[in-house]
């Protein structure tokens, strides 16, 4: 806890099409952790309100979508920049033991959980040796 | 409806072009703690004052701290990583520490009327421009 935070740049999404508006997207920083219960996606969104999220699942696919709000930069002149802004997108490959119905997410802070729970035939079962 | 759209996103073509064309400035230069220090902060001028924005996401309101004495602005704290017991990790990409860093603003500002907001894990500093520093209209007789 005593490290001192270093900076991590933001990695801009590689788009497959080119979009109308030429903003730019970027990956929000991800850990992914798995216990018997869930599979568990932590994304950081800095900007992004409860509001502006989407997620989505298709095709086993969960799709993260985080739009910040550029109205709070109107009039705002950059004098001295180290950092860009821009929507955040990023989607993961599940498998289908994820019961997509039950996906939960809450955003505090600009981080989103999403707690993925396993269906029921994907929890381990423990076999009692006789 | 549609030109208010496009304000917007303009503003956002703006931050993005600034950011591209950035070059060596004044800005941070005297500053112990200048570029490539955490958090990264963004300075915008609106009138005769300044906002500085910095993304913090995952830092709890409790955890920073901010203090303002003449024309420096220190932002610090500690970013907190919770892992569930037990869990095994995929995928490790948030990092966690602490962080201290110091703004030294060119011009001279009034500290005592900073204004600080933070939602959503964007801290912005609203700091205006000490009344002895503004521009004054010169009346020719």
């Amino acid at each position: 806890m005593s490290q001192e935070l270093p900076v991590q740049q933001k990695r801009e999404v590689e788009k497959k099409q080119e979009s109308t508006i030429p903003s730019r997207a970027f990956l929000p920083a991800t850990d992914i952790f798995e216990t018997d219960l869930a599979l568990t996606v932590v994304l950081e969104m800095p900007g992004v309100s409860k509001e502006s999220v989407d997620v989505s699942v298709e095709n086993d696919m969960v799709r993260i979508e985080g739009r910040i709000d550029f109205a709070k930069y109107e009039g705002l002149q950059p004098v001295y920049t180290e950092y860009n802004i821009g929507h955040y997108v990023r989607s993961f490959q599940i498998s289908n033991q994820i019961d997509q119905g039950a996906i939960k997410a809450e955003i505090e802070d600009g981080v989103m959980k999403l707690v993925l729970p396993k269906a029921a035939k994907a929890k381990p079962r423990r076999i009692t040796v006789n | 409806m549609l030109a208010s759209f496009d304000d917007t996103v303009e503003a956002l073509l703006t931050i993005q072009r600034a950011m591209d064309a950035r070059k060596q400035s004044d800005w941070m230069a005297r500053g112990t703690t200048g570029f490539g220090s955490y958090p990264p902060i963004n300075i915008f001028q609106q009138g005769h004052d300044f906002v500085a924005v910095v993304e913090l996401p995952g830092v709890a309101k409790g955890d920073l701290e901010i203090e303002a004495k003449d024309d420096t602005i220190r932002i610090s704290g500690k970013k907190i990583v919770h892992y569930d017991e037990g869990a095994s990790t995929h995928r490790r990409e948030r990092l966690s520490g602490l962080f201290d860093r110091t703004i030294v603003m060119p011009v001279h500002i009034d500290p005592d009327g900073i204004k600080a907001e933070y939602h959503n894990g964007v801290l912005a500093l609203f700091v205006p421009r000490a009344e002895s520093d503004k521009p004054r209209t010169i009346k020719i007789k």
